[in-house]
């Protein structure tokens, strides 16, 4: 840096003047603004704002001017020299956003392309409408019994209520486990074994009822068997969920009501549910309940209706089965029929399914296709 | 059940105007099912009563083809009004009869319209008809020939009474009454408030012959006892003389049995079984001259055989119940007559038998003889034991009125006494099992609308009834307040809401299922529900040897497929079957997991469970007999891989499965169980014996803890891929999952680790051990050794195995596994000697353990 000039002269400091100054400030200015790109920005930054720059010399010439003449040319190259930082920056951030953007830009996929690397697994549809119904009443407070597939004649059929040689114990077709001894591959026995595959999942209520405190409130969700022939609306092995609710004063209105609680909660509120008389050995009186259909709303059943599959145009699916429980089937269990009543009520799940989720084929169910199950995914 | 409307108004005279369907509404309602209402006889028009006038034999035909002229109007001659030539090829009838006609433009069942045509070298205006051209029956055996006082050109549907509705019914089986025109039009009539008539009581001809009264017992009829009152308690015979063997229904008693389903046999059958349908009773017509000696029903004797109305010859057993004469059995009580006593088309004399047998006798007769008919449905569900004496009075008086015969009076009645039964009941038992106030005057009311007597006590509040004869089924007061109940209308019992009960939710093991299932179809397993029936085959091709406990597997006695008769005690065979169907329908991609039962018969012999009471709960002991003769069925999860894991696709090839999925399977499961599984290299079929896991999980025996055994992953054998059609290098696992619940169970609440917030500090290591060491055992070494440093507050935190080398580098039968070791302290910066000191004990501990060597150490 130059000292103090005493004795200048005007000629040589003739970069300070205003209009050199101007001048060097336009040529740095339109230096940047005509930079494409960094590169060049930065060349420019070195000669138009360099230690070389004119500007940079012009203000190291300041010193050199008379003490009266240093502010103003002080001020004037400072202004000059903070628009032209001012241009580098503002260049330089545009340059960068605009360099960003082009990489950014090569850096663009397709983010359609599929990645399918693993394929999807899923839980069986019946298990989650298994679930989903258990749900239902867990969150009305009952408890999932279980029992096992094989099982005692004695809770499947005696302590229900099924009087032995009864044509309603014929009617469960029921697979017997060959008698001990007599269990050749294939071979066939009419030997009672005592032991059968269950043919509903009501055995579990005696289990429940002779392990259990009351009042008792359980659902029982489970795989049944029957010597079905399988075909589209049958198969030999499939699954209920029962109910049974014991404790004193429940009576037929509180059937009802649990029926149309559990049918609020799965098909939606609104549906009306009817109780016809039926007949099961272990609950007197019995009934079999149907809800107005979730699809049409009984629409379809009335004159002129549109025609509906899932009602097949009756306006009421036929959904349960249920009854106070026999008093006889309490005493089998050790309750006193005289202090507790109950109820019971068994779905098909299969047919929830059907119902619900348009099911037309129950073998669908019991195939295994990838296909089957993945449609439902892992929650119903 | 299939009965006829106007049957049914009969006795229940329900309006006219009265829609079927506001009928079967009603009947549905009252607990008669009404499955389906199919009108009948309303698509028939143009089809008059008309006379054959003439009848030509055409004989230049290979059958026999008849031109015939009818006239539909009294003195028409050939040629005039009303008079109609027609081919016919029955030859059935003769000129002057009468017959159904159907004129040009007249349309049949279905919809066929007859028309003038020209066949057989004539023309042909209509149709002299058959019964099933009429929709009546399938008789097609000849022209149905009418009285000879038939009206002339009436319209046949009116004349005949064809226009119908016909209910189908499905009676539940504690309904016998109800298999019954009586019973339905009892229960018809109590829904519209009519007047019930019995047909029991109807239609008995005071004059008829019969006798004094119904139960004047002749010495002139073929006498016969009762030698086992536990199989009859009332067997009643009457007899008819001089019968027309060749005497034709009466063509309304043809239509009703037409539209229930039962076929015209002879005028002898249809009578009985006509009144079978008509009252619940059934009816047997023996031929009386082919009977020797007195009667007696009784139990069967060993040894002794019958030839049932099937031609079939059967052996019985000491438990049926048969009827005899002097030769021996000559019908099984209820269910079946036998072919010597039959009733023929030279039948004259007609001994006619109407028995109350034991419901649960011709049951299991029925049952074990495979033979069940009109007669065994009926007993097995309770026919009204007031009623032989009735109906074997209408059928032999029927007999004689149709088919001409003379009714010996009097009758044979062997009986039991049975005396009544008599339920007491509270009068608000009703109300409190629907929680509806009914009183006793609703409730006496209902039980006398449907025949019992009742008698109440109000002070006490207390009613005694007796249920009619016809309801076997009303035993017990529930059995009362239902039909209170019903009578009264489901509808009208009110809907109470439920209060909430404090249940306690799922249990762990419940919970932790769900999560399982979850989990593997997070993992990209696909559940599958199997059917749990295989066969020796299967064990067989599983490669399992003699004494593998998995070969011990429970028959069935009635298998659904004789190729499948025992219970599983492995789920692979049925994912096999699964894989397989997925691959032959284009999926070969797969992975299967199922959770099921295996049914493991219990050690030390096969119990039959103890018969135990109803009529009281089962003590502790008889419950446990009972649970002793039950197989064990654990809990299983089975899965089974195949193809690629990952697929191959734009972003390079893909992956196939292998042992190490399967194995994986089980590691995940254990993370999801919150339970560590331990891996140990075992040889078990049907797995590759050099790529066989066994896997154990930790659990507590006691107080011990201790590794229960709790499956088998890896890869297939070939054998077994091979036996099963498999792709080649298909994995699977299979776990006792109940094992994996009870560790889960054992383990308590996880205890959430202090994550310490210093950095970690890595060392790298690569061991030389034996290529037969496991890598588990190495990694095991490593862990144990760095623990002996936990003292200073170091901290193994993770064992990464990254590279696994074998090669010309580390030698012959050796392998290099290199390992990153993650250490870290809780409380500060680990300086690089102190993990490298926690290293060197992790090595030192590997080195003397398992003999490894650091590699370029």
């Amino acid at each position: 840096m130059s000292g103090p000039n005493t004795n200048y002269d005007p000629v040589e400091v003739t970069p300070l003047s205003p209009d050199e100054v101007a001048r060097m400030r336009d040529e740095a200015l339109a230096a940047i603004a005509s930079a494409r790109t960094l590169e060049e920005l930065k060349e420019a930054r070195i000669a138009h704002f360099g230690d070389k720059a004119p500007l940079t010399l012009a203000n190291a010439e300041i010193g050199a001017l008379p003490p009266q003449a240093r502010a103003e040319a002080g001020k004037r190259v400072g202004a000059a020299r903070a628009e032209v930082k001012r241009a580098l920056a503002e260049r330089t951030a545009e340059l960068e956003a605009e360099r960003d953007r082009q990489v950014l830009l090569t850096e663009a996929v397709d983010v359609t392309l599929p990645w399918d690397r693993m394929p999807p697994g899923a839980r069986h549809p019946v298990t989650m409408a298994a679930d989903r119904l258990t749900d239902v009443f867990v969150a009305m407070g009952y408890e999932v019994a279980e029992g096992p597939e094989a099982e005692a004649e004695w809770y499947n059929f005696d302590a229900l209520n099924f009087p032995p040689d009864h044509p309603a114990r014929e009617a469960q077709d029921t697979l017997f486990v060959a008698a001990p001894g007599d269990a050749g591959p294939g071979g066939k026995s009419s030997a009672h074994s005592g032991v059968i595959l269950r043919t509903h999942t009501s055995p579990v209520q005696i289990r429940a009822m002779l392990s259990r405190p009351l009042p008792l409130f359980v659902v029982s969700p489970g795989r049944c068997y029957r010597a079905d022939a399988l075909d589209a609306t049958h198969s030999p092995v499939f699954h209920q969920i029962e109910g049974l609710a014991v404790d004193e004063g429940l009576t037929m209105a509180d059937l009802r009501g649990a029926i149309q609680s559990f049918v609020d909660a799965m098909f939606g509120e609104g549906l009306r549910t009817r109780f016809r008389p039926d007949f099961f050995p272990f609950t007197e009186p019995s009934a079999d309940v149907s809800m107005e259909c979730h699809i049409c709303r009984g629409a379809s059943a009335r004159p002129g209706g549109e025609p509906c599959r899932v009602c097949r145009s009756q306006g009421w699916i036929e959904i349960a089965g249920c009854g106070m429980v026999n008093p006889r089937v309490l005493i089998a269990c050790g309750i006193d029929p005289d202090r507790y009543s109950g109820f019971a009520f068994g779905l098909g799940i299969e047919r929830t399914l059907m119902i619900g989720h348009g099911v037309t084929d129950i073998r669908d169910t019991t195939e295994g296709d990838v296909r089957f199950s993945r449609a439902f995914g892992t929650e119903i | 059940m299939k009965l006829p409307l106007s049957w049914l108004r009969e006795y229940a005279p329900v309006e006219v105007s009265v829609e079927p369907s506001e009928v079967a509404e009603r009947l549905t309602a009252a607990g008669l099912e009404v499955e389906s209402v199919e009108p009948a006889g309303h698509d028939i028009s143009g089809v008059v009563t008309a006379e054959v006038l003439l009848v030509e034999e055409l004989t230049e035909f290979k059958k026999p083809i008849r031109y015939c002229r009818v006239a539909t109007g009294e003195g028409h001659g050939p040629g005039g009004e009303g008079d109609f030539g027609v081919i016919c090829g029955a030859t059935n009838f003769a000129a002057g009869d009468r017959v159904p006609f159907a004129k040009p433009g007249a349309v049949l069942p279905g919809g066929f319209e007859i028309g003038e045509r020209k066949t057989y070298g004539r023309v042909s205006e209509g149709m002299i008809c058959a019964g099933d051209e009429l929709g009546i029956g399938d008789d097609h055996s000849g022209i149905l020939v009418l009285p000879p006082d038939t009206p002339l050109g009436a319209d046949f549907v009116g004349y005949a009474g064809l226009r119908d509705e016909v209910f189908d019914i499905a009676v539940t089986p504690d309904r016998g009454d109800c298999v019954s025109v009586r019973g339905v039009a009892r229960e018809l009539a109590i829904a519209f408030g009519v007047t019930f008539t019995d047909p029991a009581d109807a239609g008995l001809p005071a004059h008829a012959g019969l006798g004094a009264d119904l139960g004047w017992v002749s010495g002139d009829i073929r006498p016969a006892g009762i030698a086992d009152p536990t199989a009859c308690d009332r067997f009643v015979l009457r007899e008819v003389r001089g019968f027309h063997p060749g005497a034709r229904t009466p063509l309304s008693m043809r239509v009703r049995l037409a539209r229930s389903g039962v076929r015209t046999i002879s005028l002898a059958v249809d009578v009985t079984n006509y009144l079978m349908l008509e009252l619940g009773q059934p009816l047997h017509a023996f031929d009386g001259t082919k009977i020797s000696g007195p009667i007696v029903v009784r139990r069967a004797e060993p040894g002794e055989r019958l030839e049932t109305l099937d031609h079939v010859v059967r052996d019985l057993d000491p438990d049926d119940i048969v009827i005899a004469d002097d030769s021996g059995p000559i019908s099984l009580a209820g269910t079946m007559g036998g072919l010597a006593t039959e009733i023929d088309g030279n039948s004259a004399d007609l001994l006619i038998e109407a028995a109350h047998f034991s419901p649960s006798g011709t049951a299991r007769m029925s049952r074990r003889h495979r033979l069940h008919s009109e007669a065994s449905y009926r007993f097995e569900r309770g026919v009204d034991r007031e009623l032989p004496l009735r109906a074997s009075a209408k059928a032999v008086a029927l007999l004689a009125s149709l088919g001409g015969g003379t009714i010996i009076p009097g009758c044979t009645h062997a009986h039991v006494d049975v005396p009544p039964v008599t339920i007491g009941m509270a009068a608000d038992y009703p109300d409190l099992v629907a929680g509806v106030v009914y009183g006793l005057d609703t409730v006496i009311h209902r039980l006398r609308q449907v025949g019992c007597a009742t008698e109440h006590d109000r002070a006490q509040q207390t009613l005694a009834v007796t249920p009619p004869s016809w309801r076997s089924d009303l035993t017990d007061p529930a059995d009362l307040a239902e039909e209170v109940i019903r009578l009264e209308g489901y509808e009208n019992i009110p809907v109470r809401r439920p209060r909430a009960f404090a249940g306690h939710g799922l249990t762990p093991r419940q919970r932790l299922r769900r999560a399982i299932g979850r989990g593997l179809a997070g993992a990209g397993y696909v559940e599958v529900l199997s059917m749990p029936f295989v066969s020796t085959a299967d064990a067989d091709a599983l490669q399992l040897p003699p004494e593998d406990p998995r070969r011990d597997m429970l028959a069935l006695a009635n298998p659904l497929s004789d190729g499948e008769p025992l219970l599983q005690t492995t789920l692979l065979p049925g994912l096999f079957r699964v894989l397989n169907r997925n691959i032959g329908r284009g999926f070969a991609d797969a992975a299967l997991f199922e959770m099921s039962l295996v049914f493991l018969p219990r050690l030390g012999g096969r119990a039959v469970p103890p018969a135990l009471p109803v009529d009281r709960a089962p003590t502790f002991e008889e419950l446990a007999a009972l649970e002793a003769a039950l197989p064990d069925q654990p809990l299983h999860l089975g899965a089974v891989l195949s193809g690629d894991r990952e697929s191959a696709g734009w972003w390079g090839a893909g992956r196939s499965e292998s042992w190490a999925d399967a194995v994986e399977a089980a590691r995940e499961i254990g993370r999801i169980c919150r339970v560590a599984v331990d891996v140990r290299a075992d040889r078990q079929a049907p797995w590759h014996p050099g790529r066989c896991a066994a896997l154990f999980v930790q659990g507590r025996d006691g107080s011990q803890e201790s590794g229960w055994h709790a499956g088998y992953a890896g890869e297939l054998h070939p054998r077994v891929i091979q036996a099963f059609g498999l792709p080649p290098r298909t994995s699977a696992v299979e776990l006792d999952l109940s094992a994996f619940l009870a560790a889960a169970e054992n383990s308590g609440p996880v205890q959430a680790p202090v994550p310490s917030p210093y950095p970690p500090a890595t060392q790298d290591v690569a061991l030389i051990v034996d290529a037969g060491i496991p890598a588990a055992e190495v990694r095991a070494a490593l862990r144990d050794g760095a623990a002996a440093t936990s003292a200073d507050g170091i901290v193994l935190e993770d064992i990464r195995l990254f590279d696994v080398y074998t090669g010309a580098q580390v030698g012959e039968g050796r392998k290099s596994l290199a390992y990153t070791l993650r250490f870290r302290a809780l409380d500060r910066t680990l300086t690089a000697a102190e993990a490298t000191a926690a290293r060197d004990a992790a090595v030192a501990e590997a080195e003397q353990r398992v003999g490894a060597t650091l590699r370029g150490g």
